[in-house]
């Protein structure tokens, strides 16, 4: 049955409270002994508490990466009150907290439930982030503002007793925009908002997944009308709970439930079960979802006089190039959303620190209706800006090294953080991805190259989406010495495609040479400026990027 | 990986954990746990090896994981990794200069400058 816990307000924070009040005699149990370490495991990382290589990480939810100034004022704090003075966002945008002590989580975990952010469901076999469009609710394509729907997901979600111990790990994705911004054929359930004879419904992908296995989702339902949205989630997420595989933790996601049964059979069964789930639906989720409509309005956005903004471009010209490369069309005349990335010089891709956090945190209150979001590049975006604040905002972001003009170019790379701190890593990411970036900085060649997405993951589970890169690269351990695998063609929107492995891997000095070569060739064989790197891939095949890489073979 | 490994003359190793409250990275010294890798304690008896692990594993609540890993005699006469992800566990992540194995880092980087 839909239960609307928790939403934000007394009863939220009460549950909130007494979650934390149960985690701190948790570990205050682990620490005098009497929990042992295998007790302690499911109850910490219920709480998003991993054990990395140095430390503790706290992974905390940022739902569908929207944020309010307050919440990332209060990240900063936690991350100079209990971190190192910083916080990762990843590519599912949570923020991870590397350098937390156990002793110090529960008053951490107390002071983010303050302002009505947790990690509950970060981690374990249940129903993780819910991930949307980071440009909702502004973008110019956009069909309507998914975050209710998004929201209404979360709040279904969210202790869902059903689905607490699901085979796998689960992830969901929702995206309004005609253009899919949220990579939902890579997402256990990927949901599009879609327009049918004036009707709104969503078209219904799963079994998307990366991972060891990468699969691509394929889609379940062309269009459910938007109403039927909480029960038919629930007949996929019980078909899956009944059918997935329990035997071996490698095949149990529901890309290998989909794969190894087939579309059509679970296309039968989720329909059976989902006539029987919509007759539980009392319709109180549709009460709660115009609750949520009214809590998600749009902002009062204000008639604002463009002149300047364009005699700015005009005057200066890193301006200029600042908002032709992170601006994303608005909706709404006169304003844009700007995109704020965390890829600059030197930079670990996705690291913030507290300083820059509470810097943005200001400049959305002052000048960007209290918006901020995370999107699944790790960059930040303040959805709502007047044309007329840009030159205040890019001057301020500048200040604070964070107006890098780089978004979607070859030096914004995703990475995850590799064997600099993950446990389950074969080789390092970090320094690959900074190698890359400062090489093509130094040609000055980011624009000349254009779109151009590199995403780097440290082992097989593909944190960093590099199945999805144009351009992807895995690390691996060959005979305890990192090696680099290299795969070509992967995207992750309108066309997804998988990428493909271009042939063996790298040694780490290898892998900026090998890149080097790979857009050399791109540059030389593409028909205009621009014919993107992916485009001239999917025209060319795979044989004159591979010769480029491996010309002692050609 | 170095987890399930076995010590001999020819390939000695340490024992490694994070410690319980902290986190941090920390290696066995006369059953007892030490922050500085250089003091740690290299094993080349497998028997011996094995009860200092036993130790190890009893004492739950100092440490979480304990394992052995892999490690040759350095030039210094203290334990060296052999294996890149015991290197990056005891320098400390190499985006930034910080962990505790920083000022362990650091100290090594004055000891080799003189
Ligand atoms: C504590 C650090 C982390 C651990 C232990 C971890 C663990 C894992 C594992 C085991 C998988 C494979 C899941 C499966 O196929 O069943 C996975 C997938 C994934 N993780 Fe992480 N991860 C970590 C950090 C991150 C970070 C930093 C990001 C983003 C930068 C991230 C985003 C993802 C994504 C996007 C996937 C693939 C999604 C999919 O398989 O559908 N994770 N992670
Ligand atoms: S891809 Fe591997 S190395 Fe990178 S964060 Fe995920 S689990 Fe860790």
């Amino acid at each position: 049955m839909f239960d609307a816990r928790p939403q934000h307000n007394d009863q939220h924070r009460e549950y909130l409270r007494h979650r934390a009040q149960q985690f701190r005699r948790q570990v205050e149990r682990r620490l005098d002994g009497s929990l042992t370490e295998e007790e302690f495991r499911p109850l910490r990382l219920m709480n998003g508490v991993y054990l990395q290589l140095h430390s503790y990480m706290y992974r905390v939810a940022i739902p569908y990466g929207a944020f309010t100034p307050d919440q990332l004022r209060m990240l900063g704090h936690v991350a100079d009150r209990w971190d190192r003075g910083y916080g990762h966002f990843t590519t599912r945008t949570n923020i991870q907290f590397h350098w937390h002590k156990l002793v110090d989580i529960p008053d951490s975990m107390e002071a983010l439930n303050s302002v009505g952010i947790h990690s509950i469901q970060t981690s374990g076999n249940t129903i993780r982030n819910i991930n949307a469009d980071a440009f909702a609710g502004a973008a110019a394509d956009e069909l309507e503002d998914p975050r209710p729907w998004a929201e209404l997901v979360r709040r279904w979600s969210t202790d869902h007793a059903e689905f607490q111990f699901l085979p796998r790990k689960f992830k969901i994705s929702v995206s309004a925009g005609k253009q899919d911004r949220s990579a939902v054929s890579a997402y256990d359930i990927g949901l599009r908002i879609v327009e049918q004879d004036g009707v709104r419904g969503f078209q219904v992908w799963v079994g998307g997944g990366l991972g060891r296995t990468p699969h691509l989702g394929q889609v379940v339902r062309e269009f459910l009308p938007q109403a039927d949205l909480l029960p038919y989630l629930e007949a996929i997420l019980a078909v899956y709970n009944l059918t997935g595989r329990r035997d071996n933790k490698w095949k149990a996601r529901i890309k290998i439930t989909v794969a190894e049964r087939g579309l059509e059979v679970m296309r039968a069964d989720i329909e059976e079960e989902f006539l029987r789930r919509r007759q539980q639906f009392s319709g109180l989720d549709q009460e709660i979802l115009n609750g949520l409509r009214a809590q998600f309005a749009p902002p009062e956005f204000l008639d604002a006089p463009v002149e300047g903004y364009e005699a700015a471009r005009a005057a200066n010209g890193a301006f200029r190039s600042w908002t032709d490369t992170n601006l994303h069309p608005h909706r709404i005349p006169g304003y844009a959303s700007a995109i704020i990335t965390l890829k600059g010089p030197g930079e670990t891709p996705g690291d913030m620190s507290a300083d820059q956090m509470r810097l943005v945190a200001d400049l959305a209150e002052r000048l960007a209706h209290g918006d901020i979001r995370v999107n699944h590049d790790q960059n930040l975006v303040l959805p709502h800006v007047r044309k007329a604040d840009l030159t205040e905002i890019y001057a301020a972001l500048r200040e604070a090294g964070l107006a890098t003009a780089n978004a979607g170019k070859i030096t914004d790379i995703i990475a995850c953080p590799g064997m600099d701190y993950c446990t389950l890593a074969t080789a390092r990411s970090i320094p690959i991805a900074k190698d890359i970036a400062a090489h093509f900085r130094a040609r000055g060649l980011e624009d000349e190259i254009g779109e151009m997405k590199i995403r780097i993951s440290g082992c097989i589970n593909a944190c960093g989406h590099h199945h999805l890169g144009h351009i992807g690269i895995l690390g691996l351990d060959r005979a305890g010495v990192e090696n680099y695998q290299i795969t070509l063609g992967g995207d992750g929107y309108e066309t997804p495609t998988l990428g493909q492995r271009a042939g063996a891997g790298f040694p780490a000095e290898e892998v900026v040479p090998a890149i080097n070569r790979l857009v050399d060739a791109y540059l030389e064989l593409r028909e205009s400026p621009q014919e993107r790197f992916i485009d001239a891939y999917r025209r060319l095949g795979v044989a004159p990027f591979k010769a480029a890489l491996y010309p002692a073979d050609a | 990986m170095s987890k399930g490994f076995t010590p001999s003359p020819a390939t000695p190793a340490v024992i490694t954990a994070n410690d319980l409250r902290q986190g941090h990275c920390v290696w066995m010294r006369d059953g007892d746990w030490t922050a500085d890798p250089r003091e740690a304690e290299l094993f080349e008896d497998e028997a011996i090896a094995e009860l200092a692990l036993l130790d190890a594993i009893a004492q739950a609540s100092v440490v979480v994981g304990p394992y052995l890993a892999e490690a040759r005699r350095g030039p210094d006469g203290c334990p060296e990794p052999t294996h890149f992800r015991e290197a990056f566990r005891r320098r400390g992540p190499s985006n930034y200069f910080h962990g505790k194995q920083a000022e362990f880092a650091q100290t090594e980087l004055e000891a080799s400058n003189v």
